[in-house]
């Protein structure tokens, strides 16, 4: 029972899943891993992926409550404070072991486990947009007791705090962010205290808590000390809030009651519960305060069939949120799009959201008219977009560039997000970003380190995309023979450098162009095509079975490639390659090796984006075709705009990456070859 | 005779210019017009199957050379030919009965081809009834017994008086005729009803809280599924807009207006869907003898990623559509080709296109196919108005309707 509600901030795989709600893939391995009895799992500290079972937080919220930190704590801060030089993994073995002659049971082990993840995640805070998302919408108010707390308890220890951390920080590269983020907290704290009072399962803990805060006040406490006290405080907080929020009683019998009913929910529902589980854990993960307290939330990692976190949500929302109309029930956990109004409200709302750069404002708005698409086009405006942000930015005083600006990243990146869901390499880029920004030499000066970053942005620019793309184009050419009849579909950048790359090289050979509703992004194509002196065929997708006789091999792109050797691409490259396959016809997938992204996916519906329903019912050049008019009034009839759809790995020949032409089972080996630093940073 | 031939040039020139649309409407103008045929065709005294025979396929052909991708028109062609031929083998073998009953000592040689030609066709008939009719043991044992005593009293010639008989053959003439236009008219009942009698089998089809898929709008599909909600069975339908007409548009409108649940998607957006679609269920254009199916473009995709998926295919369509014909290379030769201006408005691309260096070939082709080959193992089941039957049985149901004689209709009018 405990194993299923597992929160799940702690690993790694977070790190990845920029720009994607992770939520569909179930952990199971992780699950497993986690044995019932709690002392097991405390005392395993290699078990990263394991964070308590949101029980025991209730239980250590029991004790909590009921129990005074002792005052041995203190001592432990010298042991810690030695050992905080090693390993993420082996500093929650001893805060375990530090904190176990004191027979604090029910602390200890979230402690020991916490510890642990937040080592892991120190090196991925940062960079993971998807984890500070996660506390932002979800986590808020607990996060708003917490922060309060660590003023009361921390305050003296907050102005310290920079000086400490920066020596820290050499010393363990693994955890480099924590302090940073621990910093921000306090930061944020003062604004986000009225909010807080409000719940009284709150405020007591937070009086409890006072004692604790005022007792370890007064030692000089080691980084890693203070974090395992913030720790405790937040898992006590996340679970007095739970229990204030759900009986208005305080904590323990009424929390542990709480927790078994999200626990049946849990059940029921494990793709949402893996949000409700992972309260306390994840909600620490990474936190990027906004300077005006607001949240701005990440659509991806929301599941949105879940209605109270939407709610919570839309609350803090930069960028407003409308209902959508009849949307389909399977795709309930997606985004709904909303543009028309939400275009209205971000014009409406200019002079409010200043605290997102202009040219990032720009690039959102490109995104939310789709005047920029295609996923080479969306992640170099959004480089180039931050560039200037980053040209633009001064370090506040006080704060060290690298926590202030991914802070602001991550504000940039909501909005964005709130604009039009992130591409899978729009996230490989942004973690890229973040990874560049948090390995800042913090001894150079602010203007030495923008140059840096810009310098690194022009060369993710220029390495990733423009240089990948002629690598990919050297070798896709060698693909086509004279006499070949090439298909292609969508309108894919690479794609098109390809043939016209072949075309100079004086090979004869056609084209057919397959184009498909809604988008018709292939007439583009088609003309510049056509406009080369290119001979082309043109026709529709649901003629592929007539065209696909007399193609010889079908070149498309893609929008990411998974570690699966699925293709997650524009919708319809599924049915072309399909087909292709069918009739023996050779398909050829060119892309960057910056979208691959170690994700997996089986189908088109856990993940997708959903595109504006109303183009389905308009046919363009077929006024007389208006049955779909008012659609909108009958509550039965629902539009479904897809944007993409994941092509099976059995259907493609080999894909072309700039590291080399491999077949698809060999997603996972560029991974392991290549390495993740390598692929993207 | 001149006004049926201008009947017919019309429906030809319908025909020619595709302004008959759908298999259903040109079926049954197609058996209305051969009705008219036979109705006005003058018969002689003998051989008058014959005679009928050869007007109908004199004008079959015209109609079939109309419109060859059309095939239900070919299809009532034929099942009037046989209609013909069964209401003949009938008449003459009742009118050998009769015969065989009453004259005894018929001598007269002016009769003698015409007692010819009718003995070779009573064998034949009781030939063909032996195969016709189900097997039973008792037409097993007796099938050999049966057809050598036919020719047995027509052998034996017999007086006769002349006067009666030609009356009785003139009643004949006439019987034929009428029995023949009164087959036409139930195909044609059929014609107008097979909607019916198909969606009574839609509630033994589909489930409650089905997921039903299916690509542009057949009528077919239509009643099918109106049928099944409308006792009650509750289910959401997935409808594929179907380029380049889109007509899943109205389909879709039009079950929305019968309280389904209806989501319209895109065509591309058919493999993405079909894994959390229960069943498809498309129209057809005409299905082949060995089970293929010509449809709608775009519907073999959907046949392949529903293979993918292992859900079922499911063809609903009337038995006018039932094609006697094996295709061959059917893409390219039982394929039609729309208007460019589906995809392409006029003039849309004549601003890059350089008109004056391309030798002759223009650069830019548009393909804008009409019909789709689905290959028989792609089907799960065909549903007609007789029932649902498996693509391996098409070529059995074939014979219940079609003489083989008339599978090629053109060969045979032009040797006789």
């Amino acid at each position: 029972m405990d194993s299923r509600r597992l929160p799940r901030a702690v690993i790694d795989p977070k790190v990845r899943q920029v720009g994607f709600f992770t939520s569909c893939d179930p952990p199971p391995a992780r699950s497993l891993s986690v044995p019932a009895d709690t002392g097991a799992s405390a005392i395993v500290p290699t078990d990263m992926s394991s964070s308590p079972p949101l029980t025991d937080i209730y239980i250590t919220n029991n004790s909590f409550s009921s129990v005074r930190i002792p005052p041995p704590r203190q001592v432990s801060a010298e042991g810690l404070h030695s050992l905080g030089r090693a390993a993420g993994s082996t500093t929650s073995v001893f805060a375990h072991d530090v904190l176990s002659p004191h027979c604090w049971e029910g602390i200890q082990m979230p402690i020991g486990s916490y510890n642990s993840s937040e080592f892991m995640q120190g090196k991925s805070s940062m960079l993971s947009p998807s984890s500070s998302r996660f506390d932002d919408i979800d986590f808020s108010e607990e996060e708003a007791t917490s922060a309060c707390l660590i003023r009361t308890g921390s305050g003296k220890e907050a102005a310290a705090f920079p000086r400490s951390s920066g020596e820290v920080m050499m010393a363990i590269k693994s955890g480099a962010n924590a302090p940073a983020k621990s910093a921000l907290k306090t930061a944020s704290v003062v604004k986000a205290l009225p909010e807080v009072t409000e719940k009284d399962g709150g405020t007591s803990i937070e009086k409890q808590n006072e004692g604790i805060g005022a007792a370890r006040s007064k030692q000089k406490t080691t980084k890693a000390e203070r974090r395992a006290i913030q720790e405790v405080q937040r898992a006590a907080k996340a679970a007095a809030k739970d229990a204030g929020k759900g009986a208005k009683s305080t904590f323990a019998s009424s929390g542990g009651a709480l927790a078994v009913a999200k626990q049946a929910k849990s059940a029921i529902l494990p793709s949402q519960t893996k949000y409700g589980s992972s309260v306390a854990s994840e909600r620490r993960v990474d936190r990027n305060p906004d300077k005006d307290g607001k949240k701005d939330v990440s659509q991806s990692s929301m599941q949105f069939d879940d209605k109270s976190r939407v709610e919570k949500a839309k609350r803090r929302a930069a960028v407003g949120h409308f209902e959508a109309r009849n949307s389909v029930e399977l795709f309930r956990h997606l985004p709904q799009y909303e543009h028309g109004p939400q275009l209205q409200y971000l014009e409406s709302k200019f002079f409010h959201l200043d605290h997102i750069h202009p040219s990032v404002y720009k690039v959102g708005l490109q995104y939310l008219t789709g005047s920029t698409s295609g996923g080479n086009a969306r992640c170099k405006e959004m480089l180039l977009a931050f560039q200037e942000a980053v040209m633009d930015y001064s370090t506040p005083p006080e704060k060290t560039p690298a926590r202030d600006l991914t802070s602001k990243i991550s504000s940039y990146v909501s909005f964005l997000i709130a604009c039009r869901p992130l591409s899978i390499s729009m996230g490989n880029a942004i973690r890229f970003l973040k990874n560049r920004i948090a390995k800042l030499d913090h001894n150079i000066s602010e203007s030495e380190a923008k140059s840096n970053l810009l310098s690194d942005i022009d060369r993710f620019i220029n390495e990733k995309i423009i240089v990948a793309d002629k690598v990919i184009v050297h070798h896709a050419v060698t693909k086509i023979r004279d006499g070949d009849v090439l298909l292609i579909y969508g309108h894919s950048t690479v794609v098109e450098m390809i043939l016209l790359q072949a075309h100079e090289l004086g090979k004869q050979f056609r084209i057919v162009v397959v184009d498909s509703r809604p988008k018709l992004e292939g007439k583009a194509l088609l003309r510049k095509l056509v406009m080369k002196g290119l001979s082309c065929t043109y026709t529709h997708l649901n003629a592929i079975s007539y065209i696909m006789h007399e193609v010889t091999r079908v070149f498309l792109g893609a929008s990411s490639i998974l570690s699966n050797g699925t293709i997650y691409s524009r919708v319809g490259t599924a049915c072309v390659a399909m087909v292709s396959h069918t009739f023996r016809v050779p398909v050829l997938i060119c892309c960057e090796a910056y979208k691959f992204n170690e994700r997996v996916l089986l189908d088109s519906i856990c993940s997708n984006e959903l595109g504006d329903p109303d183009v389905i019912s308009k046919v363009h050049g077929r006024d007389g075709l208006n049955d779909l008019e008012n659609w909108s009034d009958h509550e039965n009839l629902q539009l479904l705009n897809l944007f993409y759809d994941a092509t099976p790995s059995d259907y493609v020949s080999m894909i072309v990456t700039e590291h080399g032409m491999i077949p698809p089972t060999s997603v996972p080996v560029i991974f392991r070859e290549y390495g993740r630093d390598q692929l993207f940073f | 005779m001149p006004d049926v031939q201008t009947l017919v040039n019309d429906f030809v020139l319908k025909l020619k210019r595709r302004k008959i649309e759908g298999s259903q409407a040109s079926a049954k103008q197609t058996a209305e017009l051969l009705r008219s045929v036979v109705s006005q065709q003058r018969l002689p005294y003998i051989n008058q199957a014959t005679v009928l025979l050869d007007a109908v396929r004199a004008v079959g052909e015209q109609l079939i050379a109309a419109n060859p991708v059309e095939l239900a028109v070919g299809n009532i062609v034929r099942r009037i030919l046989h209609i013909i031929r069964e209401e003949d083998l009938t008449s003459t073998a009742s009118a050998m009965e009769g015969l065989s009953l009453s004259a005894n000592s018929d001598d007269d040689d002016n009769y003698e081809r015409e007692d010819h030609q009718a003995l070779s066709a009573a064998a034949v008939a009781a030939a063909a009834r032996s195969t016709l009719r189900a097997p039973s043991l008792q037409t097993l044992l007796e099938g050999i017994p049966e057809s050598a005593s036919a020719p047995h009293p027509s052998s034996s010639g017999g007086d006769s008086e002349g006067k009666s008989k030609s009356a009785e053959r003139s009643s004949r003439s006439k019987k034929l005729k009428h029995d023949v236009i009164e087959a036409i008219n139930e195909l044609i009942q059929d014609i107008e009803t097979c909607h019916e009698q198909i969606s009574e089998q839609a509630v033994g089809l589909i489930h409650q809280n089905e997921v039903i898929l299916t690509l542009g709008r057949s009528r077919t599909v239509k009643e099918f599924l109106c049928a099944a909600n409308e006792k009650k069975r509750s289910f959401r339908v997935f409808i594929a807009e179907g380029a380049p007409r889109y007509l899943g548009h109205v389909l879709a409108k039009e079950l929305v207006a019968k309280g389904l649940q209806t989501t319209v998607i895109t065509d591309s957006a058919v493999f993405a869907m079909i894994s959390r679609v229960n069943m498809v269920i498309v129209g057809a254009h005409a299905i082949m003898a060995n089970g293929g199916v010509i449809a709608p473009v775009g519907i073999n995709m959907v046949a392949l990623a529903a293979q993918r998926h292992a859900v079922p295919f499911v063809v609903v369509a009337g038995s006018h559509k039932l094609c006697p014909l094996y295709p061959h290379n059917p893409e390219v030769l039982l394929n039609d080709f729309k208007s460019p201006s589906d995809l392409l408005d006029f003039g849309e691309f004549s601003d890059c296109m350089d008109f004056s260096t391309s030798g002759g070939s223009p650069r830019l082709h548009v393909v804008n196919p009409a019909f789709d080959f689905i290959p028989s193992k792609l089907v799960s089941l065909f549903i007609t108005d007789t029932g649902g039957h498996s693509p391996s049985y098409i070529y059995r149901l074939i014979a219940d309707y079609y003489s083989a004689d008339d599978f090629v209709v053109r060969r045979r009018s032009t040797t006789s």
